[in-house]
């Protein structure tokens, strides 16, 4: 068997006939080779080769498929992690598809999702947009779930007017174990694709830790707040906009504050991402030259996560506005995740407000971040971009918190 | 039925799962205590588990498939037992180095090979009772053996695994799972098919069940050792038997399961000879409500009010096999019923071997036959009652398994029920479906591990028995008893702390056994006494504050009732002096002076009986007798 990182050196991994491995040192052992064989490796591209399996119904549905969890799964033989995903392979694992539509595949990288970066985000919204201008009745993004919240933000402002569902989907659980989520979100992915009336970019991800439906969130709401669960991504300031329940695989509206379905030819792919804007945490002994390094080295967009309703240290503003000055544009969110920025409340943030840094309002960090870097790469002129990063787009601000936004812990009762 | 094992070629090999006591989990560090609470109020959890067709494995991938479809399962998740890894909502921690030492401990005792690294496996498991849908299980050791008087039984792996969740029912056809023993280290023996007589399983069965409990670290009580047996002969099929609670049903187990196949190869020759082909068999099923329609049978019409239908299958050429009684009250028919029951979820069948009957009239057996056009004199036909999709997946079971008869014992994983007899679990999994736990990275064993193991490494259980006769002066009879106590651990402490010219090795031992048995006996929960509590009593003895008989008294007193504190029970039973059995006879004496006078020769008896009930356990019953005696003397002269 193939050594893993972990082994140690003079140790060789033996299958047992009973299926178990185990690792036997070779000092003073006698070795003989029966035969030779060999471990597959895989490349980051796929090359987006697509696979196809013919379905009972009509509709046709295209699964763009990037990497992570969902698409990987272990050789039971050599325990090689294999990171592609064909036609055959999902419906092997997941047969209902078949009565959805007929599926293809298309293997377009083969990465997990903590090295996307940018520049992918404009192919996948490339093939994406190609897709849906083929006449495809349905478009799912199968994802890595660490970044799929920056890429769903991404697909949201790079493709405009969409007459039909973008739905990505990921998985907490591998395919290769029985336990796995990602039958249900990809079923469920699927159906909302069909189904939906909105045309937005969407997550669909369990929204429990049972079985019992997934929810389908908003993209530019969206965060995986755990770092494990199967129910990591939920909507953030704002209410999923539907859910698919199992095991009858109803889909349900949950929210009326949707874009609607366009049409097709009124479909506009803007793809380019500015890859020089970075996100800074605000924590008690940031040093100002962060920023400092961060203008220098020609960044034209800074996301701060600030504190509270969006600060951070006083002795940062003098270098944010030298930023503004310098024709980098300076956004500020907060890190309590929950709520809205509001620089006018204390002395900070109405300083900060003048250095001419622009409040994010409800948005995300990752959401501003994106949504900065996608406004930095299509308009040309400052003014514009500062004008729309305020200007709510695709319901990535909500103005109305209501309570039922704020999730409840156990408190005791 | 009197059978010849040998010439049938019995082989029988032995799955020990035994749980450790370990502080916690295999992988996590939830404790490693069984929810004892009330299930109401308690999180549920609903999940399905699925498995990719091409990874089924090698035996009937399509089986297993169908199998999970569909099923639905229910955890319970109570607090302070469970966190996110028995939920599968978090990747599991490392392995449990306290188990894996007490592991080798064991493996070493059984002269087991350890290996050089520890590699944790994924073994599929369908049936739910792992949330994650595997058990995680890793070889310790392989090789070993265990000393028997029919020969040497091999020991072919030494495994240490997490235990699987609690199944605590079945609700509308789900299977319902408490999560507090997902996790639990077990370490599992597995011996070759050495085993050559339902007697012989018993005797290697205890004999590891002893140097496991030698060891000092494993669990005690109903549950926390589950054997799991093998058993073929020849010309049969080799059929897994799970989940045996009880030692003593061993033997039991093997005779009804060769019994079992026997009466199956009989079944199969019958079919032959009556000329059944497989394709005779058809998988039709049929929609038979109407016969019923005005039926007397309370069974059927209750659930046809309730909006069910009678589904119908038919087994050509059957006519009589399904009365075959296969095992002790299990006929052909009730091995028919568990496939119905287990993949379908229907309550069971009803088939025309057994009717009239139920409450089914002579007259619509005969409609039946009529209706489906099938021979009454040569044909079964098999019924159920309830939804379509459920008799559906029922009655094709039922097919399924009668096709299987043709060719003789199916390949099967069965379950132990109390009477030693056995019924069909699921069907077996192959042993390809098992691959590497990738979350864990692999353990290397080094020789400082094995120094640390070295202090659990049991003896051997003979070794142990003379030396208790030898050593401790103990009689054969109590050094058996004392190996099989569950005290018996703690017998050398004991010994070692406190044992004097008073507290001989022989009143210590006969306390664990003896006297504590006897408890047991008069229906006192002895399992409510813990070692410190023995430990505390045997010390306050040792100082001499009570006496021997109280040393029972209290811990029976604190066994009913262990939420008093034993310090309490102590006083209560604490010894008097002389002086203090004086004070309190002369007062009984003094307040029934009159009445002693009037009856004299009673008198003895009368005191004597109250300051027992005062004294008892407090003090040796010969001083208070010597002390009343010279008391009433003293009556007699005023």
């Amino acid at each position: 068997m193939p050594s893993t990182e972990f082994s140690r050196e003079g140790i060789v991994i033996l299958k047992l006939s009973n299926g178990y491995n185990v690792g036997i040192s070779i000092k003073d052992a006698y070795v003989e080779v029966v035969k030779e064989g060999y471990v597959k490796t895989y490349t980051e591209e796929g090359g987006g080769t697509s696979t196809y399996v013919r379905g009972s119904s009509d509709s046709l549905i295209s699964i763009v498929s990037t990497g992570g969890t969902i698409v990987s799964r272990v050789e039971y033989e050599t325990g090689a992690v294999k990171p592609a995903l064909t036609a055959e392979d999902l419906i092997d694992f997941i047969p209902e598809l078949k009565d959805l539509g007929s599926i293809e595949v298309i293997d377009l990288y083969r990465i997990l999702s903590e090295n996307m970066t940018p520049k992918h985000w404009s192919s996948i919204a490339e093939v994406v947009g190609k897709k849906i201008l083929s006449g495809v009745d349905g478009v799912v993004v199968a994802h890595g779930t660490d970044t799929m919240s920056y890429t769903a933000s991404a697909l949201a402002f790079a493709l405009r007017n969409l007459p039909q569902p973008v739905v990505l989907v990921g998985s907490q659980r591998s395919s290769d174990r029985p336990s796995s989520d990602s039958a249900l979100n990809l079923l469920a992915a699927v159906i909302t694709s069909l189904n939906a009336p909105f045309g937005e970019v969407v997550v669909a991800m369990h929204g429990t830790i049972s079985d019992n439906y997934v929810l389908v969130h908003r993209g530019v709401k969206v965060r995986k707040i755990h770092s494990s669960r199967r129910d990591a991504f939920q909507s953030i300031n704002d209410i999923p906009l539907a859910k698919v329940i199992f095991p009858d695989k109803r889909f349900i509206m949950i929210n009326n504050r949707f874009l609607s379905r366009c049409r097709k030819d009124e479909l506009i792919l803007m793809p380019k991402f500015e890859e020089k804007v970075s996100i800074v945490k605000a924590y008690p002994g940031i040093d100002p030259e962060i920023i400092d390094f961060l203008v220098d080295r020609r960044f034209k967009g800074i996301v701060i996560e600030g504190t509270g309703l969006g600060h951070i240290n006083d002795s940062c503003i003098e270098s944010l506005r030298r930023a503004v000055e310098e024709g980098v544009v300076v956004v500020m969110t907060t890190q309590t995740i929950f709520g809205r920025v509001n620089m006018n409340v204390y002395t900070t943030g109405r300083k900060l407000l003048l250095s001419g840094v622009l409040p994010g309002s409800d948005m995300l960090a990752e959401t501003a971040y994106v949504k900065l870097s996608w406004l930095l790469a299509n308009f040309n002129d400052l003014d514009s971009v500062k004008k729309l990063f305020t200007k709510n787009m695709v319901y990535e601000i909500n103005e109305v918190h209501e309570d039922y936004l704020y999730p409840r812990w156990y408190h005791g009762d | 039925m009197e059978i010849n094992y040998e010439e049938l070629g019995l082989r029988v090999g032995l799955e020990i799962h035994q749980q450790l006591d370990t502080a916690s989990k295999l992988f996590c560090s939830c404790p490693t205590k069984l929810f004892e609470g009330s299930e109401e109020g308690v999180t549920r959890i609903e999940r399905y588990l699925r498995i990719a067709k091409s990874e089924t494995g090698e035996i009937d991938p399509a089986a297993i498939y169908e199998y999970m479809k569909g099923r639905k399962i229910i955890y319970l998740v109570p607090r302070g037992h469970v966190c996110s890894v028995e939920l599968d909502e978090e990747p599991p921690h490392e392995l449990n180095r306290e188990a894996l030492t007490v592991a080798i401990g064991i493996a070493l005792g059984f002269k087991s090979k350890i290996v050089d690294e520890v590699h944790v496996m994924r073994k599929i498991v369908v049936d739910g009772s792992n949330t994650t849908g595997f058990q995680r299980t890793a070889i310790i050791a392989l090789g070993g053996e265990v000393l028997d008087d029919e020969g040497v039984v091999r020991i072919q792996t030494i495994c240490l695994e997490e235990d699987a969740a609690r199944k605590v029912g079945e609700v509308d056809g789900a299977v319902v799972y408490n999560l507090d023993r997902l996790g639990i280290p077990l370490i599992e023996i597995s011996t070759a098919p050495d085993i050559r007589s339902p007697e012989q399983a018993l005797r290697v069965a205890s004999k590891i069940g002893i140097m496991l409990r030698l060891t000092g670290k494993v669990k005690r009580g109903l549950g926390t050792i589950r054997q799991d047996l093998n058993i073929s002969i020849k010309g049969g099929t080799k059929i897994e038997i799970k989940g045996v609670q009880r030692l003593e049903l061993l033997p039991k187990i093997v005779e009804y399961e060769v019994m079992r196949q026997l009466k199956l190869l009989e079944i199969r020759d019958e079919l032959i000879k009556r000329g059944v082909r497989k394709e005779d068999i058809t998988s039709n099923i049929y929609d038979v409500t109407e016969v019923f329609r005005d039926t007397k049978s309370k069974l059927i019409r209750d659930k046809l009010r309730a909006g069910c239908k009678v589904y119908a299958c038919v087994l050509k050429k059957f006519k009589g096999l399904l009365k075959v009684e296969v095992q002790p009250g299990r006929r052909f028919g009730t091995e028919l019923a568990d496939y119905a029951r287990e993949w379908g979820g229907v309550s069971g069948i009803i088939h025309t071997d057994e009717l009239p009957g139920y409450g089914i009239s002579d007259a619509e057996v005969h409609n039946l036959f009529k209706f489906l056009n099938v021979d009454e004199g040569e044909d079964v036909i098999v019924i159920t009652v309830g939804t379509e999709d459920r008799c559906t997946r029922a009655l094709k079971a039922v097919i399924d398994r009668a096709r299987d008869a043709l060719s003789g014992i199916p390949k099967e994983t069965r379950v132990a029920n109390e009477d030693g007899t056995t019924r069909y679990m699921r069907p077996q999994p192959g042993a390809a479906r098992m691959y590497p736990e990738t979350d864990i990275p692999p353990i290397t064993i080094d020789s400082r591990i094995i120094n640390e193991a070295l202090k659990y490494v049991p003896k051997d259980p003979n070794t142990v028995y003379e030396e208790l006769i030898s050593k401790y002066s103990l009689s054969p009879e109590i050094s058996k008893q004392l190996i099989r106590s569950p005290y018996f651990i703690y017998f050398y402490d004991l010994v070692r702390e406190l044992s004097d010219e008073e507290l001989t090795p022989q009143y210590i031992a006969s306390l664990l056994t003896i006297h504590l048995r006897s408890l047991k006996s008069e229906g006192v929960p002895t399992e409510n006494i813990s070692i410190e509590v023995i430990k505390d009593v045997l010390n306050t003895l040792k100082r001499g504050e009570i006496s021997k008989d109280g040393v029972i008294q209290i811990l029976k007193e604190y066994a009913l009732d262990p939420k008093k504190p034993i310090e309490e029970l102590i006083k209560k039973y604490s010894k008097v002096d002389v002086n203090e059995v004086i004070k309190i006879v002369s007062k009984i004496i003094e307040s029934n002076r009159e009445e002693l006078i009037k009856r004299k020769d009673k008198a003895f008896n009368i005191v004597m009986g109250l300051a027992m009930k005062e004294l008892r356990y407090r003090v040796d019953g010969r001083i208070v007798a010597d002390v009343v005696r010279n008391l009433i003397r003293d009556l007699g002269q005023g």
